[in-house]
């Protein structure tokens, strides 16, 4: 592993497996009644998140904590330029207090890593802008291997808003990296610019047709639409991108019945995932969740305490 | 009076070397080996190429406003350094220079400077904000002598607004210079080139064709008008297209291209250093190969700086939320040396086509870009070919350093500038 951990880039297959293997002993502490690990003890963590979240933040807060770390949050609305002062005097500032890894959101794509040349702080980027998420790729894989066994040559559907999605973006550089097809699902107005040259050059496909796509898949990822979209033009009605791009009940049924649907959350029901699919039982929407902190703790693991152990 | 100067052994536009001698402000005699007159100072300049002064229509020189960026003179030092003795500084400061007392004020403070003749740019519109006529008559009938108008950093983008500006400036031989960009298609947030990059990289996307669209509208408008439009920082091959239809058509139109994307392309922001960042965006290599092509068949008239200090806390935010600009004053001349004159595209008379008198034709500035003929203002730059610039970003005179040029070796260096007969850069530096 790097030093720091701001796009999937920074992942070699073989580091996935390394992460995975460390996140499925976590997996099991995490069901014991007593959770706290040693590993951490005296190192800080702080999570900087400069955009609301929840359950990436309390994730990364509980995977710290059971690692024993001292975690610690910084929340700020917006970017720091809109208060006068700059991204790096902010993160200077923190990381001049002594913290030994910065978890960061920013609402900003490349953020992460424009700070990842400022401070001595390992950098982990839980959210650039539209740009990365590497840390809930991660977890989605290895949530779909316990469903699916190896990933090589499974057909991945990513379907939704790729545009604005840092989801879409790192998923589709892991998946593809542990060997999956995937195929990426979105009307032309929700794709990417470039999206033809990139998924040529990527090794992905790209579709406008989720009912063509479905029968093929062996496992869904739903990703949420912002209603906001709507005002930008992207799409014409809610109601018209349900028809056309949302996992309705009608659409479970081209599903197999084994197919994991995956959402990284939160969810708008109704619109991009139907409650009978979200509910569904090959719905894995919770089990991304709790294998969230066990991928987590794997993390900070490796990129904290990794050379004392490696 | 100034003292009298004789440049020895120049080649005048890289051609058979010649002495120059500069008396009273304007080229006395040319010839090969002229005699010193008493009291004379004498220039080597064995190997060296004479340009006339070089002119910039598009610097940001922040003052009033953000003298910690940049001021008149420190960009004057900065144009000066780099051989131009005229510029055009942008109107988009705080305030902005859409009165004449404003226009005036920054005309006042580039003569104190006393290193490159300063002409303020006056706003189209009051305030910048695209809506109303700023006082256009009154900053040309100052003596700032205001005729270039531009809301640079911003499109003028209501139709009617710029159809009326192109109108009212014929009273006076004003030119509108057009910071093509529809807000629609790329808005503020716009950052990098719209295209595979830009979507794997997930920056806000600004296309191409929301300069195209602006450029084709503008060049319609000139012919309906009749009037003169004058587009400024040209990054696109479509832009290209249109200008070179347009010309075709006989509409009176100008364009600039920037050093910047005449060489740098879109995949340098593939590291997020806002360093790079510059509106309009770099561009792909396509657009840049057609940009050389254009400039140097005459479809781009000239280049421009689009010099643009910021202070360095500006850039060191998130790459969309850093400061749009780049500095170029001081490397415009050894960049197009590089790109243009190195690789056979241009000699150094077209050089001086683009960077001297095409630009001085356009802004309108008779005492400019007037070549080094006798009874020419002595504005000369002479110029080292076989010298190239070594950027050092920590070397400059500008107040700033987002220097995109920092470490790269460039085609050529100024050795030397006058303005008027007065030296104010020998040896490459400020004299």
């Amino acid at each position: 592993m790097r030093k720091h951990l701001l796009s999937i880039d920074d992942v070699s297959a073989d580091d996935a497996a390394t992460l995975f293997a460390t996140a499925a002993e976590m997996h099991d502490v995490q069901r014991r009644q007593v959770k706290k690990l040693p590993a951490l003890r005296g190192r800080t963590v702080i999570n900087l998140f400069f955009e609301d979240s929840t359950r990436t933040r309390s994730s990364f807060e509980i995977a710290g904590k059971w690692l024993s770390a001292d975690t610690i949050n910084i929340t700020g609305k917006g970017s720091s330029a809109s208060k006068g002062e700059s991204l790096r005097d902010t993160v200077l500032t923190i990381a001049a207090m002594g913290v030994d890894a910065l978890v960061m959101r920013h609402p900003a794509s490349g953020a992460a890593l424009q700070v990842s040349q400022w401070v001595d702080a390992a950098v982990l980027n839980a959210g650039d802008g539209t740009h990365e998420h590497p840390s809930q790729a991660l977890l989605d894989a290895y949530t779909l291997q316990q469903r699916l066994g190896s990933l090589e040559g499974r057909h991945v559907a990513v379907v939704g808003d790729l545009t604005h999605s840092r989801v879409f973006r790192s998923n589709v550089k892991l998946l593809t990296k542990l060997g999956a097809q995937v195929t990426v699902v979105a009307p032309p107005t929700l794709m990417p610019s470039g999206v033809g040259a990139w998924s040529a050059a990527a090794g992905f496909a790209t579709s406008y047709d989720l009912d063509e796509v479905l029968p093929k898949a062996d496992a869904v990822m739903m990703l949420r639409v912002q209603r906001e979209r709507m005002s930008g033009g992207y799409f014409p009605s809610a109601r018209e991108y349900t028809v056309g791009y949302g996992l309705t009940r009608d659409r479970l049924r081209l599903l197999g019945p084994d197919v994991p649907i995956c959402h990284p959350g939160p969810m708008n029901r109704g619109l991009e995932i139907a409650a009978d699919a979200a509910d569904a039982a090959q719905s894995v929407v919770l089990d991304q969740v709790s294998a969230g902190v066990a991928v987590r703790m794997a993390i900070l693991y490796h990129l904290l305490a990794g050379e004392e152990t490696d | 009076m100034s003292e009298t100067i004789l440049v020895r052994g120049a080649r005048p536009y890289g051609d058979e070397p010649a002495d120059l001698l500069l008396r009273d402000g304007v080229v006395a005699e040319v010839g090969p080996g002229l005699d010193a007159p008493a009291g004379a100072r004498v220039v080597d300049a064995d190997g060296l190429v004479a340009l006339p002064g070089l002119v910039d229509l598009h610097t940001h020189l922040r003052e009033p406003g953000r003298e910690d960026a940049e001021t008149v003179l420190t960009g004057s030092r900065a144009a000066a350094v780099g051989g131009f003795t005229a510029v055009l500084a942008m109107a988009n400061t705080s305030p902005v220079t859409d009165t004449a007392e404003a226009a005036e004020r920054v005309h006042d403070l580039g003569r104190t400077a006393g290193l490159v003749d300063v002409h303020p740019v006056g706003a189209v519109t009051r305030g910048l904000a695209g809506e109303e006529l700023a006082e256009l008559g009154l900053m040309h009938r100052s003596r700032a002598r205001v005729s270039v108008f531009s809301d640079d950093g911003r499109c003028v983008a209501d139709a009617r607004v710029m159809r009326r500006a192109l109108e009212y400036v014929r009273a006076f031989g004003g030119v509108v210079s057009q910071h093509a960009q529809d807000p629609s298609l790329a808005g503020p947030a716009s950052c990098c080139h719209e295209g595979e990059l830009s979507g794997r990289l997930g920056l806000p996307g600004w296309p191409g064709v929301a300069e195209e669209v602006v450029v084709a509208r503008d060049v319609m408008l000139a012919r309906h008008t009749g009037s003169r439009v004058h587009v400024a920082h040209a990054s696109t091959a479509g832009t290209v297209e249109v200008l070179r239809w347009a010309k075709g058509l006989g509409i009176d139109v100008t364009a600039e291209v920037t050093p910047h994307h005449l060489l740098l392309t879109t995949d340098l922001l593939e590291g997020y250093d806002p360093t790079y960042k510059v509106n309009p965006p770099l561009r792909p290599q396509e657009d840049v190969e057609a940009l050389r092509a254009a400039l140097a068949d005459g479809t781009i008239d000239a280049v421009a700086t689009d010099h643009a200090p910021h202070a360095r806390h500006d850039k060191e935010h998130a790459f969309v939320d850093a400061a749009f600009g780049m500095l170029g004053l001081e490397t415009a001349l050894p960049v197009v040396a590089h790109v243009m004159v190195e690789s056979g595209l241009m000699g150094w008379a077209d050089v001086a086509r683009v960077m001297s008198t095409a630009p001085a034709r356009i802004a309108g500035l008779d005492d400019q870009g007037q070549g080094l003929g006798v009874g020419a203002p002595a504005n000369v730059v002479l110029v080292d070919p076989a010298t190239p610039l070594v950027v050092d970003r920590d070397a400059s005179v500008s107040l700033s350093r987002n220097n995109p040029w920092h470490g790269r070796t460039l085609g050529a260096s100024v050795v030397a500038t006058f303005l008027r007969g007065v030296p104010t850069v020998l040896d490459g530096t400020l004299a």
